[in-house]
């Protein structure tokens, strides 16, 4: 009889990869597909040059620009020096090394998390890593996907691996069903305030129960995107139907008799009954309501029928320390309704929240209303593809009829490198990841909410439980 | 990378916990395509008012915590981004060491990549740092690596673990690449293991 001791997802990944692993050393981990953007990889290029060393697989390697690109008239030259010699600068690397870019001008440009997923370069069971902490979005496919400093791109480049030391794993476990009205992005705002920003450190996350399975893969992304701001190295979802329907066909997913084949094997990526990971949580959907958060770290949050807490009431000093330095920041008064909060401005974008369906989502709140005197809202898509789709939809017509900007793909005022950013003292209802100082503009205030959360405060100028809304008029 | 044996320094307390990257170093800074001269830039919102004066009230610009090069902080520190101009800028600044109950993961491994020592210190005794920094019984502490020890020569000590490989790396100044690049026979074998589904490769053609 075989003797196999049961594995989690993560483990069957991670073994997979272990090209070798050496008594009390890191294992040496075989990288399937990196991903690469113009911040996070001109010193790594540099590196290689200094060394003399050359990229080792070209063709597991593919590049976009997104973080510093202007979200407005693409014929236009970009304008801000800098950031225009950082995309040069990766147009270059890009030439000398034989990578694969899709550049300012390309119609498969977008944000690098966004369009993995799209171009079916993200598959389940790879190993994918990217100089950027939101790569665990990638995780949504069964993919242990993880993000990289720029010395570990320079070795990925050089060697196509990485030295790791293992991370232990953590269930979260979601069950039951979400009630109308909330989204994944309210279960992983939810999820981080249960845990704190760092109640997942030094994990893989990997998301189970029936809300999970019920998530479409858009928004497995969602959820697996933030688990960063758990404090997790990645999050997974065992690959099921839904992720080879949505694979399937895609540029450079396997085709035809290869594609099945795939399929039998990304089967097997599921945690075997009796495997036992290190820590566990369970929530229960239909208890989450919609999430905003009141702070300056996403695990600052509250559902948006509550109130603005009192740093008082807070268990440990640090902690209301830290609420009472960011509601100063955010200029909120314990006890003020979340409904009571106005906005300036709304934000819907970035590798969280700016695929096709988070846009019909907002679309379904906004059609047939406008935009509230004063606010001003802006739509991202998170790459060419979603926009194409989208206009070829009309969501585009709806956004601009009432009232939001429609704009190019890229991070936009996710982090606010380009033009896109807020003002002191502004604030915004915002579809991204980080709610921290400054993020979209210096003395900025961040609100992260779901995409139709955004949406209904853009409509209203303030906060809104979108549950009382009646979608179908 | 440079060796990391011993290091001794003035101590920077910064009270604040879930410090993130885009405090220690704002985007707006992140254009460039150079490893060097972020210093300037640490922690700029803070340091700096929107006219670009200091700002009296932090810490870096206190007169007693001038060229400090050991940064003493609540936990979580370095969440956020990927950044590796963090490292950098903390570097670039003077800093060798920091120390924090906790480190969000990915600046942690940065640290090591550039010779910085993260070290953990349960909450309670980086409490203890911290009131006697503010109250000037602990300027100066020595951070000895080969012995995994601190001490302020002043009856403060603490014991700390670094994972042994880090350890051994980060004493030795060692160029992972290379070791990594000795590997090539292994890697080798098992690319020519790799499965067809993932060998979904892009080319500049294609
Ligand atoms: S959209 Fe925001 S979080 Fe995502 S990759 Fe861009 S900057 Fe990072």
């Amino acid at each position: 009889m075989r003797d196999v001791k049961p594995r989690t997802l993560f483990e069957k990944v991670w073994d997979r990869h272990v090209i070798e692993q050496e008594e009390g050393k890191p294992a040496i981990l075989y990288i399937d597909l990196h991903l690469v953007h113009e911040v996070t990889s001109p010193q790594a290029f540099e590196g290689l040059r200094l060394n003399g060393r050359k990229v080792r697989r070209p063709d597991l390697t593919v590049a976009t620009v997104d973080h510093n690109v202007p979200t407005v008239n693409r014929s236009l030259p970009v304008t801000d020096g800098t950031s225009a010699k950082q995309m040069e600068t990766l147009t270059k690397n890009c030439r000398d090394f034989g990578i694969k870019l899709y550049d300012f001008h390309d119609p498969g440009q977008g944000i690098v998390h966004v369009i993995g997923p799209e171009l079916g370069v993200t598959l389940p069971g790879k190993t994918i890593v990217c100089g950027d902490s939101h790569t665990s979005t990638h995780g949504a496919f069964g993919a242990l996907a993880f993000g990289i400093g720029t010395s570990e791109v320079e070795h990925v480049l050089a060697t196509q691996c990485l030295q790791q030391l293992k991370p232990k794993t953590m269930e979260v476990h979601v069950k039951g069903k979400l009630s109308p009205g909330v989204t994944a992005k309210d279960i992983i705002l939810a999820v981080i305030a249960k845990i704190g920003t760092d109640g997942a450190t030094g994990t893989v996350i990997e998301y189970t129960g029936e809300a999970i399975r019920n998530l479409s893969m858009e928004e497995r992304m969602t959820i697996c995107n933030m688990s960063i701001e758990a404090g997790a190295r990645a999050g997974m979802i065992a690959p099921d139907e839904t992720t080879f329907r949505y694979l399937e066909g895609r540029p450079h997913a396997p085709k035809g008799e290869a594609f099945e084949q795939a399929k039998q094997e990304w089967l097997q990526l599921r945690t075997d009954e009796g495997a036992v990971y290190d820590k566990r949580v369970e929530l229960d959907a239909s208890e989450i309501a919609p999430q905003v958060t009141w702070g300056t770290s996403p695990g600052m949050g509250t559902a948006v029928d509550q109130q603005v807490p009192d740093p008082e009431s807070l268990p440990t000093e640090t902690e209301r320390k830290s609420a009472r330095r960011a509601l100063e920041y955010m200029d909120l008064t314990p006890g003020t309704p979340m409904t009571e909060i106005k906005v300036d401005r709304v934000f819907i974008g970035s590798c969280t929240n700016s695929r096709l369906e988070d846009l019909r989502a907002a679309a379904c709140v906004v059609k047939n209303r406008k935009v509230a005197p004063g606010v001003q809202a802006m739509v991202v898509p998170g790459s060419q593809q979603v926009k194409r789709q989208a206009e070829s939809e009309g969501l585009d017509q709806i956004f601009l009829d009432a009232g939001f900007e429609w704009r190019e793909s890229g991070c936009s005022m996710c982090l606010a490198m380009n033009d896109d950013t807020l003002n002191v003292g502004e604030r915004c209802a915002s579809t991204s990841n980080r709610n921290f100082e400054g993020r979209q503009g210096r003395g900025g205030r961040t609100h992260l909410v779901s995409p139709m959360m955004a949406a209904a405060a853009a409509i209203e100028g303030h906060f809104v439980d979108i549950r009382k809304w009646n979608l179908d008029d | 990378m440079e060796a990391f044996t011993k290091h001794s320094g003035k101590v920077v307390p910064l009270d604040r916990a879930n410090v993130d990257t885009d405090q220690i170093i704002p985007k707006q800074f992140l254009k460039r395509v150079e490893r060097t001269g972020f210093g300037q830039f640490l922690f700029y919102n803070w340091r700096y008012d929107t006219e670009g004066n200091p700002n009296p009230d932090f810490e870096l610009n206190q007169e007693a915590y001038r060229d400090g090069s050991i940064l003493l902080a609540r936990t979580n520190f370095g969440c956020g981004s990927s950044r590796e101009h963090a490292p950098w800028a903390l570097l670039d600044y003077g800093f060798r060491v920091v120390i924090a109950p906790t480190f969000a993961d990915i600046f942690y491994n940065n640290c090591f990549k550039n010779g910085i020592l993260p070290i953990r210190l349960p909450e309670a005794k980086v409490d203890t740092l911290f009131r006697r920094v503010k109250d000037g019984v602990t300027q100066t502490l020595s951070v000895d690596l080969e012995n995994n020890r601190i001490d302020d020569q002043n009856d403060f000590t603490a014991e700390f673990e670094v994972e042994p490989y880090r350890r051994y790396c980060l004493l030795n100044g060692l160029d992972d690449i290379a070791i990594t690049l000795q590997k090539d026979d292994l890697i080798r074998k098992y690319e020519e293991r790799l499965p067809d589904y993932y060998r979904t490769t892009v080319t500049q053609n294609s």
